[in-house]
């Protein structure tokens, strides 16, 4: 045997893209892009920081330090990211802030694209009348502009967790319905879904049980998209006031705290600045990422 | 063998698609029948209408632009055009079951091929999902798949065309049902496999006794496979007979004409010319008048031009639809 040849033996006994199951292929597409893997790395560092640092710093976000030498404290042992206006601890906050702005991004991004990809299903797989009305509805949401709105609705529906959440869900589903239905179109042209019919499944099997999966591989992506731009919603919508109302954190209410004081204290900005900012790059990256895995007519 | 027991009696069958240019009659008055336990082929070129009269005795012409407008369709003695969507569901997949023609895509991608037969199966029998699995690997191996308790598991991509046209199969018998529509399923597929494939149904044919509609544009196909013939030629039955009388004496010029065009490897060597017939299929939205198939038929007189002819019964179990049938 030739050195070539057995080299090539070797390189035979290692796994061929033919060898991977569906999900390991994209597995193992993902970890040899680098952008994905650095939003990994990044989210990691995020939700370990939100979820573990806590039980390891154990101050209660809200108790305040009394007198007037609790406020605005700079970092020391006691407080790593010092004290804000109101004499707490910038470093407890921003764990429970962290909960609460991954919450929302998570729980709004989820709801959304569900709620999407209802209406994208029905509108895309009956088609005529049922797609005209539904995807008019949608082009009309969609021109809707939502931040005055956000506030009609913020003073209606009070402010908190769940408001924003709502709110975020009622005006983010668009895209998805618009995305899922283009899928649905195309899919339902192909021959299992015939061929399903001629088994006799009724219209919503044929939807959820063949057409539905079919599309998960793109909600997945859009999905994972929409957590890092949700974040940032959530953010937009507590500094504005309309948000996680006090005394519970949010990343964003914490900038919307902060700014009056973004001269004498620029670290109260600049610390929930950041963790936006990362874990909305770390989704962002990570969501691209996966986008590229999936395709499989993408050769890595 | 006409005293069988019908099991589908097609009368005057009329589908039409409606579409910007105009009316399409794919199918313009098809009449058929099929016997229990019969196989019978519909043979005719593309857009004569043979899909269509499938996919109408399902119901699963897609409406729009399809319509049924007109004619029966019995089966066991019930007209399936008046029966509504909900009585055609119970129907689909447990007694009229359809296998179409490209196998690579016939199969969700995202399921494995077990659950794909025994969706098939638990939509139409109250059985729990262990049974379900069972009676599945029970139909993989009726199928000739080997291996099927680990073909089970397997996904549709991890399946060549002929395995994959298996398995449609076996999801298509999965229930045991009176007739077995197969819809050009073999022609996707490369010569040897599609022998196989054909063997296959014809040994389930003779096991199980359901009654087959073939369709197809291979009259090898139906050489092979067909007790009964029917030919179709732009939306209509053209001539219709055991497939003995068609291949020994067929009466209607079309008909003759591709017999003419096949190739016959046990003649002596000529140098003449393959016949063909001469012309091209009607545009669907310019039917000629009168007889249909007219305008390409060398024995066409004044009277083809202007009236349609009847299809008759020419000898027993013979019908022709021809003013000039050929003398056999």
């Amino acid at each position: 045997m030739t050195e070539k040849a057995i080299e090539a033996k070797k390189k035979g006994q290692k796994k061929s893209s033919e060898d991977y199951t569906y999900i390991g292929m994209v597995f193992h597409r993902l970890t040899r892009h680098k952008l994905a893997m650095a939003g990994v790395f990044m989210l990691i560092f995020i939700v370990l920081f939100v979820f573990v640092g806590p039980l390891i710093w154990r101050l209660d976000p809200n108790a305040q330090i009394e007198g007037l030498e609790g406020l605005f404290n700079p970092a020391s042992r006691a407080h790593p990211m010092g004290t804000d206006d109101y004499g707490r601890d910038v470093l407890a906050r921003m764990f429970f802030g962290g909960r609460i702005s991954l919450f929302i991004g998570f729980a709004s991004a989820i709801s959304s694209t569900l709620l999407g990809a209802i209406v994208g299903l029905v509108a895309g797989y009956y088609g005529g009348w049922a797609d005209n009305i539904l995807m008019r509805f949608t082009d009309a949401m969609l021109s809707i502009p939502t931040f005055p709105l956000l506030i009609a609705l913020a003073s209606v529906f009070g402010k908190g967790v769940w408001q924003i959440i709502l709110v975020i869900v009622v005006f983010g589903w668009m895209v998805d319905a618009r995305l899922v239905r283009g899928l649905v179109l195309s899919l339902k042209e192909q021959e299992y879904v015939e061929a399903a019919r001629a088994i006799g499944a009724s219209a919503n099997r044929i939807m959820w049980r063949h057409l539905f999966p079919n599309t998960l591989a793109v909600l997945i992506v859009s999905t994972t998209i929409g957590i890092g731009g949700n974040i940032i919603y959530e953010a937009s919508i507590s500094f504005l006031g309309f948000g996680v109302q006090a005394p519970f954190a949010s990343w964003g209410n914490m900038l919307q705290n902060a700014q009056q004081f973004i001269w004498n204290s620029p670290r109260l900005i600049i610390y929930p600045g950041l963790a936006i900012f990362m874990t909305v790059l770390g989704f962002n990256f990570f969501g691209d990422g996966l986008r590229d895995a999936i395709d499989p007519k993408l050769k890595l | 063998m006409d005293n069988r027991e019908v099991l589908v009696d097609i009368k005057n069958l009329r589908t039409f698609f409606y579409t910007e240019d105009g009316v399409v009659p794919a199918v313009d008055g098809i009449d058929l029948t099929i016997h229990r336990g019969e196989v019978v082929g519909l043979v005719g070129e593309s857009g004569c209408g043979k899909s269509v009269t499938a996919l109408s005795i399902i119901r699963l012409i897609p409406n729009p632009p399809g319509k049924i407008i007109g004619g029966e369709i019995f089966f066991h003695g019930e007209d399936l055009l008046k029966k509504n969507e909900e009585d055609m569901r119970v129907i689909r997949g447990d007694k009229i079951s359809m296998i179409f023609q490209e196998p690579m895509t016939s199969l969700n991608p995202v399921y494995t091929i077990g659950d794909q037969i025994s969706e098939a199966i638990t939509l139409h029998q109250k059985i729990d999902a262990a049974e379900a699995k069972k009676r599945t690997i029970e139909m993989i191996r009726l199928v000739g798949i080997p291996e099927p308790e680990r073909r089970f598991s397997q996904y549709p991509h991890e399946m060549s065309g002929g395995m994959r046209q298996r398995v449609m199969i076996a999801m298509a018998l999965s229930s045991n049902p009176d007739l077995l529509i197969s819809d050009e399923a073999t022609t996707a597929l490369d010569v040897t496999i599609q022998a196989q494939i054909l063997d296959l149904m014809r040994g389930l044919q003779k096991k199980l006794g359901m009654a087959i509609l073939i369709i197809t544009h291979n009259l090898a196909v139906v050489a092979e496979m067909a007790e009964t013939i029917a030919i179709a030629y732009a939306g209509k039955i053209v001539e219709n007979a055991s497939a003995k009388e068609i291949f020994k004496s067929p009466r209607h010029p079309y008909t003759y004409g591709l017999l003419q065009s096949i190739p016959k490897f046990t003649e002596k060597k000529t140098n003449e010319p393959l016949p063909a017939i001469e012309g091209m299929v009607p545009s669907p939205y310019h039917m000629p008048k009168g007889c249909r198939f007219n305008p390409r038929c060398p024995f066409a007189t004044e009277k083809c031009r202007e009236e349609e002819p009847e299809i008759l019964e020419l000898t027993p179990g013979h019908l022709v639809r021809c003013f000039h049938p050929i003398e056999s």
